[in-house]
């Protein structure tokens, strides 16, 4: 993915109410679906997917007083563009002392692009336990899939050029709620 | 990244602490059913052993395969090399075969050096002569840190036959670079002077265990390496028991919380009580287990990436 330089133009996609709001839908919507979440445990995928996942536990339990079990998937040994760059550091792999085994794990990333992560995490799911079904939630879905994956619960869907990135931040991970759209042709 | 492990000296603080947290998560890892990861998948390890070795060769071999890598174990019996082919050419056999890694151990100090001018690959070094043996040292700070907390301000002793210790060179090499004091202390015939003086910049020596150990937070004992003494170092066995053989009685000398590490294989009664090996302050088991997540995280540091 070309990197846009650090003076390209910026356009702010969700600002920090904006954010909240999106949040709170997906857990509605994860409510919805799941008839009441029972059943269910969140993995975020990290960095960001982490902080997502727990915020998405806080909403639906403010909703409906439901504890949904919140875990963290790392992805980095499943890549497989591990080989085109230099090493990466390993995130955390943390699952529920429930397990995930007979359960329906939501995955929660930040932002959903060519749908890579998600082929990675769904490798190292089946490694560690076996769900009962897997959904999808994403804060941004860019498009420009490479493979054939879809996401359960949408923030936003927002339509991008190759050349431009989307840069999610997040209050736990950056100090601030924030979602921007940087670089462009413009 | 760095390419090659020849040395404990190639590791920065970020670099080794970079190692030490990957072989946290690596760690954690293990804990699964499903053991095995696919960040290796595809490449190829050789393990070049020219000196006999159990848990070291066994670690490398656990580690590189829960990495998913395919695993050549070589080792000087029974291979041309009791032909004599020389480490030149039977590096470049590997390298034909298109090694990624390789993992050797040689009584030749200064052999992972020669083979890394040779090879395309990755060297790591399992230890060589009386040099160095790097991921020892690793697996030795991660045993410390996990154990305790941290390494930085750490005082860890260092006790025996330091002369003919790879393990206890690059233990000082490395813990000093993440913010440890070690002290050597043995027999003035093990940690001569010329070594002392080597040493001095980074280290204390000490000729007196019993004045070390109530202000240690880790004690590790090395290994009497006797078939690497052709010379006395030392009138007996018995002696050097009695003065630098780790006891029950010397071990309520160290503060509550110290720990006792031997890089193993021990020889009970020698260096350490049986008492003590088996103690709970022990870490000597748990080093073994340290050690493959360890191997783990140099494996996947030096050949995960581009």
């Amino acid at each position: 993915m070309a990197q846009p330089r650090a003076d390209a133009p910026s356009k702010i996609i969700l600002a920090e109410s904006d954010l909240h709001r999106v949040v709170d839908r997906i857990a509605h919507q994860i409510l919805e679906k799941t008839s009441g979440a029972t059943g269910t445990v969140l993995l975020g995928i990290p960095t960001r997917g982490v902080p997502l996942a727990h915020r998405l536990a806080a909403r639906i339990h403010a909703f409906e007083g439901v504890e949904v079990p919140v875990g963290s998937l790392d992805i980095t040994l499943y890549r497989d563009d591990l080989r085109l760059k230099a090493t990466r550091a390993l995130g955390r792999t943390e699952l529920p002392p429930g397990g995930i085994d007979g359960l329906r794990v939501i995955l929660v990333d930040d932002v959903l692009f060519s749908g890579r992560s998600v082929r990675a995490a769904l490798d190292a799911l089946n490694d560690v336990g076996r769900p009962s079904s897997v959904q999808l939630a994403v804060l941004v879905d860019r498009g420009h899939r490479q493979l054939p994956i879809r996401a359960d619960y949408v923030g936003k869907n927002i339509p991008t050029a190759l050349s431009e990135s989307v840069k999610v931040t997040l209050t736990e991970t950056d100090g601030a709620d924030e979602v921007k759209l940087l670089g462009g042709l413009s | 990244m760095i390419k090659h492990l020849r040395s404990a000296a190639d590791l920065d603080a970020p670099t080794a602490t970079l190692i030490l947290d990957t072989a946290a998560e690596m760690a954690a890892l293990s804990g699964r059913e499903v053991k095995k990861l696919p960040a290796l998948r595809g490449r190829t390890v050789v393990n070049l052993f020219y000196e006999d070795s159990t848990r070291t060769r066994i670690s490398f071999e656990a580690a590189a395969k829960r990495l998913s890598a395919d695993v050549i174990n070589f080792s000087a019996k029974g291979s041309s090399v009791s032909k004599g082919e020389s480490l030149k050419d039977t590096a470049l056999t590997l390298q034909a075969m298109g090694a990624d890694a390789v993992v050797i151990r040689h009584s030749a100090s200064g052999a992972p050096h020669r083979l890394a001018n040779w090879v395309d690959g990755s060297v790591v070094n399992a230890g060589d002569g009386t040099h160095e043996h790097p991921t020892q040292a690793l697996l030795d700070a991660y045993t410390m840190r996990s154990r305790l907390g941290r390494l930085d301000g750490l005082k860890v002793a260092i006790v025996g036959d330091v002369l003919h210790s790879r393990v206890a060179r690059s233990n000082v090499l490395l813990l000093t670079t993440l913010g440890a004091q070690v002290t050597l202390v043995g027999p003035p015939t093990l940690i001569p002077l010329d070594v002392a003086a080597a040493l001095a910049e980074k280290t204390q020596v000490s000729y007196d265990l019993d004045a070390v150990l109530p202000d240690s937070d880790v004690v590790m004992m090395l290994r009497v390496q006797t078939e690497r003494m052709q010379d006395s170092y030392f009138p007996s066995a018995r002696e050097y028991s009695r003065r630098y053989g780790l006891d029950v009685a010397r071990m309520k000398k160290l503060p509550e919380h110290a720990i006792v590490m031997h890089p193993g294989p021990m020889n009970r009664g020698m260096e350490i009580a049986p008492e003590v090996a088996d103690s709970p302050r022990s870490t000597i088991v748990e080093q073994v287990a340290n050690g493959v997540s360890v191997r783990m995280a140099v494996l996947y540091l030096l050949l995960g990436g581009k």
